[in-house]
């Protein structure tokens, strides 16, 4: 790696140069006509650099075409001035989730990011999800969002029950599709406050994986409960609701108001409701299987073994 | 030698975790095989995300008139015959249940009216029979399909890129191939691979595809002597985004116009009745009214007489009349034509098309339920691929399988709208079970061969050791121009026999371009192996076109503009020679009588 560095814990200085002699070397070889004469030129700020090589921002002069996405310029960047820039990306339609990253200073994904909505001289700066480690440029490792998911119990409709019988209004659903809608992008996670200032490793799912259980919860069949798993591993008393994650859903799911604080609400009726607590005494039901859930679902065979409790 | 590399073994190796892939490795691992899952890129995020419309499945939730022998019956007329008809109707009877299957494994489908999953039309379907999820379904499928890989406890190998399929006594035993985040070579020795790995269109200019879309698996397979067929037929989609520059080839949902979009040209002119195959056209609504009721119908969600507007004709049609339209000057302001749904209720639109509402809003600026789309052909999906086994998924190669995209023979000369994501079900289970049971028969998973090892190693690291050479992403550039300017829509033999010398001429410069940086995370490096690939592929695209003179499905010929009889009797066969590529012909596959006859009794009943 050529360029510019510093140890990631310092600062991270601008280089106002491509001072990277791959940069520089790069720069001669570029054929001219990929960048006409009189076309207007944004000035693009770009972290370059790993986790153990530290890192610092490489600037770029890039050619704005009309309707251009941040991540069309960085794939011009890659193509003309540096072919090792890293990006993650599939789509470039908004449907993956890959090509997060922070857009001055915003969780966006820069399929879905227009050039066109910064001031024409502003200058653009990309940097990677800063929640998780760098593993190069603009990439970042999310492998922990996989394992945190790993924990979630799945689907667990009743057995046995004939699916002809698998009837459901639309409208019976319409709050489970939205949450369906979630493409992965973890920018939710990326700029939730409990995750971006803590170790990665508290105990707290994160907001796509409370939306996965809100899903999980909400399925019109599903017979298990995961308030237990909530409460503790999940850590879903952390979230205090500022609705960050929210703001910047680009499938605009209302993570907080329908999905995070109806399962806090079901938290809090489970382990703190007095009348709840007295019923669950008085009939000897314990928490899997005699919770307002089970009831709600009309039939006391979770097909899961009960906790004790 | 294989002591210092990483090294994974498995019984059933997958490669690709798309929808395909997901379903094999699923059953596999339900069969009691260890199985490996490798992608390209983090888990969820394949292809299979960006398909909108729905999944083909004859379950007759809204037209009870809908049966297998229907869905078999659309799917080879819309292949212009040319399909492997045992596949087609393994995938007619068999994919009502893998629907259903998602639905017991947590997917939630649109519902009709009476609680069930409901199904919508789309082009060249005789009924409305595709079940969806507004227009996020491949989202909705490979979620659930994930989810449900998940609780097999099996390993997914994830941001690894497999360049070469390794070989033991004749057959296929493993792969090798290096993470993209380190660029440290890994090595995956199995007892059966199966191949998931999607298809082409990073080939040319203008795709739906995602940079994964490389023909990785189709070239593998080549590469160890596996059969490719029908390579020719390429399914260029009517509607993707034409403008902005940046966005253009994104897709637009046949879902649109089965929910009613009509198309019209610059002068207003809904130009699809012109273009309607004459003996298709009795199953088209004769003039605007009859269209608007059947929309209405539709709408209100109830069942009509009225016959479907002509915007759903197949794929190969409406592509070439807009191609023609914008050809003949009538196009847009940007080169394509205008698709208009706002003369529905906005409310239903952005319902029944949340994606597409936000993808025109976010990147183009338009709203589509105020105001028209502009929309022109896009490459789309590859109808040719590995030449495999209907049963098995098995290629002509033992121990090798392919399943979903990659693989060739079920959609014949043009695919259906939503009969991909019901085909990647179908034969992805089908090749899971297959291969787990022909890793159960073997005795041992075979080492792997230290010289092949070696001469992958050397190929990883040549890029690098160039003291000089071009940039792959100028050659990448120059194959799309050259595929998309002469091996498009329409070809001709002039076209096709330059496309070939260029192709030649890109691989021999691609054998001294060159990458800088080093090997962590390195797009430039990851390219020169998907290029590889690239010039594969497009070498034997180019090289069946050129061998079938007769104009078909989605291999329209100008200088054979018609259908030939004789190569409607023949695929083509593209595989490995002494002297490079060998293009050849084979039977397509006998019908029996019966099936014949369900094609010939249903083609008079819609009469």
């Amino acid at each position: 790696m050529a360029i510019e560095t510093k140890p990631s814990s310092a600062v991270r200085r601008v280089a106002l140069e491509p001072a990277a002699d791959d940069g520089a070397r790069a720069l001669v070889e570029r054929r001219e006509p990929e960048r006409p004469a009189g076309a207007r030129v944004v000035r693009m700020l770009v972290h370059r650099g790993t986790a153990q090589e530290g890192g610092a921002f490489a600037e770029y002069e890039v050619p704005v075409e009309e309707g251009m996405v941040v991540l069309d310029a960085l794939h011009w960047i890659q193509a003309n001035v540096a072919p090792d820039l890293a990006v993650r990306w599939n789509c470039k339609a908004a449907k993956c989730g890959s090509c997060s990253a922070e857009v001055n200073g915003r969780p966006s994904l820069t399929c879905k990011t227009r050039l066109g909505a910064f001031a024409p001289d502003e200058t653009i700066t990309v940097e990677p999800m800063r929640t998780f480690p760098l593993i190069k440029d603009l990439v970042t490792d999310v492998s922990w969002n996989y394992e945190v998911n790993k924990q979630i119990v799945p689907f667990s409709p009743p057995e046995g029950a004939p699916q002809s019988a698998w009837r459901w209004q639309q409208e019976d659903i319409d709050r489970g599709q939205e949450f369906r809608k979630c493409i992965e992008c973890f920018l939710c996670q990326d700029v939730c406050h409990v995750l971006r200032n803590h170790e990665i490793q508290s105990p707290f799912m994160g907001p796509r994986f409370l939306v996965r259980v809100a899903a999980l919860e909400m399925h019109p069949l599903d017979r298990a409960d995961r308030l237990e798993h909530l409460r503790g591993e999940g850590g879903i008393g952390y979230c205090n609701i500022t609705k960050c994650c929210t703001d910047v859903c680009p499938e605009h799911i209302k993570i907080t108001d329908n999905a995070i604080i109806p399962l806090k609400e079901r938290v809090a009726d489970e382990s703190f409701d007095p009348l709840q607590i007295a019923w669950r005494r008085l009939t000897g039901r314990g928490k899997g299987r005699g919770s307002r859930k089970a009831e709600r679902k009309g039939d006391g065979t979770t097909g899961r073994a009960e906790k004790p409790g | 030698m294989r002591s210092f590399l990483e090294t994974h073994p498995h019984d059933v190796l997958v490669i690709g975790a798309g929808g395909a892939g997901l379903r094999a490795a699923i059953e596999a691992a339900e069969q009691g095989a260890s199985v490996g899952l490798v992608c390209k890129s983090l888990l969820g995020k394949a292809h299979t995300v960006m398909a909108e419309g729905g999944v083909a499945a004859a379950l007759a939730n809204v037209a009870p008139d809908d049966s297998w022998e229907t869905h078999f019956r659309d799917t080879m007329v819309g292949g212009k015959m040319l399909n492997n008809w045992r596949m087609a109707l393994l995938h007619a009877r068999e994919s009502p249940e893998r629907v259903r299957e998602l639905e017991r494994w947590g997917a939630l489908f649109d519902r009709t009216r009476d609680g069930r999953i409901l199904q919508r039309p789309f082009g060249g379907h005789t009924h409305p029979r595709l079940a969806h999820v507004g227009d996020r379904t491949g989202l909705e499928m490979i979620r659930t399909l994930q989810d449900r890989f998940v609780t097999t406890g099996q390993a997914v190998y994830m941001e690894c890129t497999i360049t070469r399929l390794l070989t033991s006594d004749g057959r296929v035993s493993g792969a090798m191939g290096y993470w993209r985040t380190t660029g440290q070579p890994v090595v995956f020795p199995a007892k059966a691979v199966i191949l998931a790995t999607g298809g082409v269109g990073r080939g040319y200019r203008v795709t739906s595809n995602s940079w994964e879309y490389s023909g990785d698996g189709h070239a593998l397979a080549y590469e160890v002597g596996a059969e490719l067929i029908d390579m020719e037929f390429v399914q260029f989609h009517p509607t993707g985004m034409v403008w902005p520059p940046g966005v253009r080839g994104l897709l637009v949902t046949e879902g649109v116009r089965g929910e009613g979009g009509v198309l019209k040209n610059a002068l207003g002119e809904r130009f699809m009745w012109k273009y309607l195959p004459e003996d298709r056209r009795h199953e088209y609504a004769e003039n605007e009214d009859e269209a608007r009721r059947w929309v209405e119908a539709l709408s209100a969600g109830k069942l009509t007489d009225a016959r479907q507007p002509p915007e759903l004709s197949t794929r190969d049609n409406v592509s070439r009349a807009i191609y023609t339209e914008v050809r003949e000057g009538r196009g847009s302001p940007h080169g394509g034509v205008f698709l208009d749904i706002s003369y529905l209720p906005a409310e239903r639109v952005k319902r029944k098309l949340p994606s597409m509402y936000d993808q025109f809003e976010s990147l183009a600026g338009v709203d589509i339920t105020k105001g028209p789309m502009e929309v022109g052909p896009t490459t789309h999906y590859i109808m040719g691929g590995v030449r495999v086994d209907a049963d098995t998924a098995v290629s002509t190669q033992p121990g090798l399988y392919a399943a979903g995209e990659v693989a060739g023979g079920m959609h014949g000369a043009n695919r259906l709208g939503g009969n991909s994501l019901s085909d990647l079900l179908v034969f992805g289970m089908r090749a899971g079970a297959a291969a787990a049971a022909f890793a159960r028969a073997e005795a041992a998973i075979a080492d792997a061969d230290p010289d092949q090892l070696e001469v992958e190693l050397v190929n990883l690291a040549a890029p690098f050791r160039r003291p000089d050479g071009e940039s792959p992403y100028h050659l990448q550039a120059e194959l799309q121009e050259t595929m998309q300017s002469l091996v498009g829509i329409y070809r001709a033999a002039e076209d096709l026999e330059e496309a070939i010398r260029r192709i030649a001429d890109l691989r021999w410069r691609w054998s001294r371009c060159r990458v800088s940086g080093d090997r962590t995370y390195n797009p430039g490096w990851d390219l020169v192996f998907e290029l590889r690939n690239l010039l594969t592929i497009s070498e034997a695209i180019a090289r069946s076109a050129l061998q079938r003179p007769e104009s078909r499905g989605a291999h329209s010929r100008l200088d054979h503009p018609d259908a030939d009889a004789e190569w409607g009797r023949l695929n083509s066969v593209v595989s490995r020679g002494e002297e490079g590529m060998r293009v050849t012909t084979s039977p397509v596959p006998e019908m029996p009588e019966l099936l014949r006859e369900i094609i010939s009794v249903r083609a008079k009943a819609a009469a």
